[in-house]
């Protein structure tokens, strides 16, 4: 059915608001996957015409060119001449222009108009036009183009209807006379018409409010700016902490009542145990960490939406050059915060290979949120929480710890890579920056909405079979009634913790541990759950059953123990996720493989410090 | 009458708020992809561009011109291969 609508491609610069036009006219209908054999993302979503004939439209990666300089440009190119593995010729193009920025859009609009493809201009963000001082007349655009151009402004569903209506004519009236003749020269030609045609459509031209420069003098001042980008930063790692108290109470509040009613209404048994202490527990010990997940991506969507993240990356670019990187890799790094997985895909926009596997490589010594469960417990279970001074506390500033100690990883490692296996000339960093803008709440949440269903369809498949099959082999075979050995170590999974603990026994990790590791690699807070699972398990009575997972750290764990598990998790070997991700956006297996070895020995020779370090200091 | 002296210098050297006009680009001190990328943000022979900001205390790398409406940054690296003439 959906095969035989037509296909409608969304073409344009980046920043003209193609995304922000795709959502208006799809709504949450999305679907994102992959082209075929690139790894350059296809968005698709469906909707219906002014005559209810149901089209696709698909979101092409943002160009400034048909002339490609990046696999993503290489991609729209393709797909526009109907040349690309997997995608239909389109039937009809809209080209997104951003109407304060005319005389460079244009360029592109004009290289695609000069194919002779029936084509339909959005003249996009028309209100930040007019705030910018501009008076435009897209009648005479139109002359001037030959094509239908409908003014737009997407974040407000402005323009819609006329832009379906403007689909539909073209998709059903292909007869069409242009006059234009596109300069055939690409450089300079093509550089002067638009500018000419930009000419003619501004009517008139005034100084305008340019907030947006005024915001600049300040988050791009030379001073003023790192320490701004620095207070955001704190701030929003605060906040992850700060605001998830009462969301992360909710939750704990409604396992708990759910294991207490399956305690109630369920008789003592195989099943009952499977329920409380495999799924809820399970599963629940990490469901809880979705508010702080949720809070970290909420900043990440806000400044990439306002458009500071490119200031960001202006501000950091000169520190990301002293270890062979660019300001560009500032915004993947940043995702990888929240988790490496986007932020591997976000590497997609450096142009340089070099620079791209090194950011790739390093992306995940980021102290991604799943790791968050992991410090989270540990921090809370050793850590006192003490003010050190100045209304900050100790577990904070150590989790603080924890961060830096994955970003300086990072540099040096980056700075190491560059020099050997990353070899090569230091990259450029060119970038454009666009105007400020409000983030709009429907695209927050629209965004906050796809990054909770995934954690939660993580916590429901990944993490679940992964607790389950663990819980499964702690307690079978079932230890005979009267022997010493405790259910653990007479478990499956204990025999083979058993097997594994000399080889991390010189790190100061016990059993328990060398248990969680093996699940953690299918996603790290399985850890938790792991360790959650074990000491319920484990329990001898009633009584020993219901102490929380801190107080059994407590009595279970030395200090040092559990500084030098923090030290294994700040490079802890990633999650097989990333790993298939690396491998796709690395189309090999060698870097994926290499980077699970660096980071193991990495985290080994942490943790062993960390361990013996503290040992010596008689912690 | 003299005709009026255009002075020209590398776009690095460009001061806070200075207007110029490119008048010739270096294209052999960058890669075919860096130089096609910079044509592709505006930075072309005979555009007018102005320094807008510099980037952090004490390294003043990068900076941010402004070409047209856009807002472009780049290494200064990149902007001494770029020759501008300050208005007369």
């Amino acid at each position: 059915m959906s095969e035989a609508s037509p296909l409608i491609v969304l073409a344009g610069n980046p920043n003209a608001g193609k995304s922000a036009l795709f959502n208006a006219l799809t709504g949450a209908r999305q679907k994102i996957a992959n082209y075929p054999g690139v790894t350059v993302e296809r968005k698709s979503g469906h909707f219906q015409l002014a005559n209810g004939h149901p089209v696709e439209l698909v979101d092409l990666p943002g160009s400034y060119s048909l002339d490609p300089t990046s696999p993503d440009e290489a991609v729209t190119r393709s797909v526009i001449f109907g040349e690309q593995q997997g995608e239909r010729k389109p039937d009809a193009v809209i080209i997104v222009l951003d109407a304060a920025n005319l005389d460079n859009h244009l360029r592109f609009a004009l290289e695609i108009i000069a194919l002779g493809q029936p084509v339909v201009i959005a003249l996009n963000m028309m209100d930040l036009a007019e705030r910018d001082g501009l008076t435009l007349d897209p009648a005479k655009l139109e002359a001037a183009l030959g094509v239908p151009v409908i003014p737009t402004v997407a974040v407000r569903g402005r323009g819609l209807e006329k832009l379906s209506a403007a689909i539909d004519k073209r998709l059903t009236d292909k007869s069409e006379k242009r006059d234009l003749v596109v300069s055939e020269e690409r450089g300079r030609g093509l550089r002067k018409q638009a500018k000419t045609i930009a000419a003619q459509t501004i009517v008139a031209e005034t100084a305008g409010r340019r907030w947006s420069e005024r915001a600049d003098a300040l988050f791009l001042h030379p001073i003023a700016g790192p320490i701004i980008l620095l207070a955001i930063m704190f701030v929003m790692f605060q906040a992850v902490f700060a605001w998830s108290e009462a969301p992360i109470g909710w939750i704990e509040g409604a396992s708990e009542w759910a294991a207490a009613a399956v305690e109630a209404n369920l008789a003592d048994g195989f099943l009952r145990d499977f329920i409380i202490e495999g799924a809820i527990g399970g599963v629940g010990s990490v469901v809880v960490f979705l508010p702080q997940i949720l809070i970290l991506f909420l900043f990440i969507l806000l400044l990439e939406a306002s458009g500071y993240m490119t200031r960001a990356a202006f501000i950091m670019d000169r520190l990301m050059a002293s270890v062979g990187l660019s300001g560009r890799s500032f915004i993947p790094l940043l995702s990888s915060f929240a988790c490496a997985i986007p932020g591997i895909m976000a590497t997609r926009s450096i142009a340089d290979p070099k620079d791209r596997l090194t950011t790739i490589l390093v992306a995940p010594l980021m102290t991604c949120a799943a790791r968050l469960p992991v410090y989270a417990i540990i921090i809370g279970a050793f850590i006192p929480a003490r003010d050190v001074g100045g209304g900050v506390g100790l577990q904070g500033l150590v989790l603080f710890g924890l961060y830096i100690f994955g970003i300086i990883g990072a540099m040096l490692v980056a700075l190491v890579l560059r020099s050997t296996v990353a070899k090569g000339p230091n990259s450029g960093f060119l970038m454009e920056m666009p105007k400020y803008q409000m983030p709009r709440i429907r695209d927050m949440l629209l965004g906050l909405w796809q990054r909770a269903w995934i954690f939660l369809r993580r916590a429901g498949t990944i993490i679940f079979a992964a607790t389950i099959v663990l819980w499964l082999m702690l307690t079978y075979p079932k230890v005979p009634v009267d022997s010493p050995v405790s259910q653990v170590d007479y478990s499956a999974a204990g025999r083979i913790a058993n097997v594994i603990e000399p080889a991390v026994a010189p790190i100061g990790f016990n059993r328990d541990i060398a248990l969680a590791l093996i699940p953690a690699m299918a996603a790290r807070e399985v850890a938790v759950a792991a360790l959650a699972t074990t000491y319920a398990i484990d329990a001898p009575n009633e009584e020993a059953e219901a102490k929380s997972l801190t107080e059994r750290l407590q009595s279970r764990w030395s200090l040092p123990t559990a500084l030098a598990f923090l030290a294994w998790f700040v490079f802890a070997p990633q999650c097989i996720s990333t790993i298939a991700v690396t491998r796709r956006e690395t189309n090999s297996w060698k870097w994926p493989m290499f980077m699970l070895g660096y980071l193991f020995a990495l985290a080994y020779v942490a943790a062993g410090i960390t361990y013996w370090t503290a040992i010596a200091l008689g912690l | 009458m003299n005709a009026p002296v255009k002075l020209a210098i590398t776009l690095d050297r460009l001061a806070l708020r200075q207007r110029a006009e490119i008048s010739s680009i270096d294209w052999t001190a960058m890669s075919d992809n860096e130089g096609a990328r910079l044509r592709a943000l505006g930075l072309d022979e005979g555009v007018s561009v102005e320094k807008l900001h510099k980037g952090m205390f004490g390294f003043n790398d990068p900076i941010a011109l402004r070409i047209g409406r856009m807002m472009i940054a780049i290494r200064k690296s990149h902007a001494s291969a770029i020759s501008v003439v300050l208005p007369a």
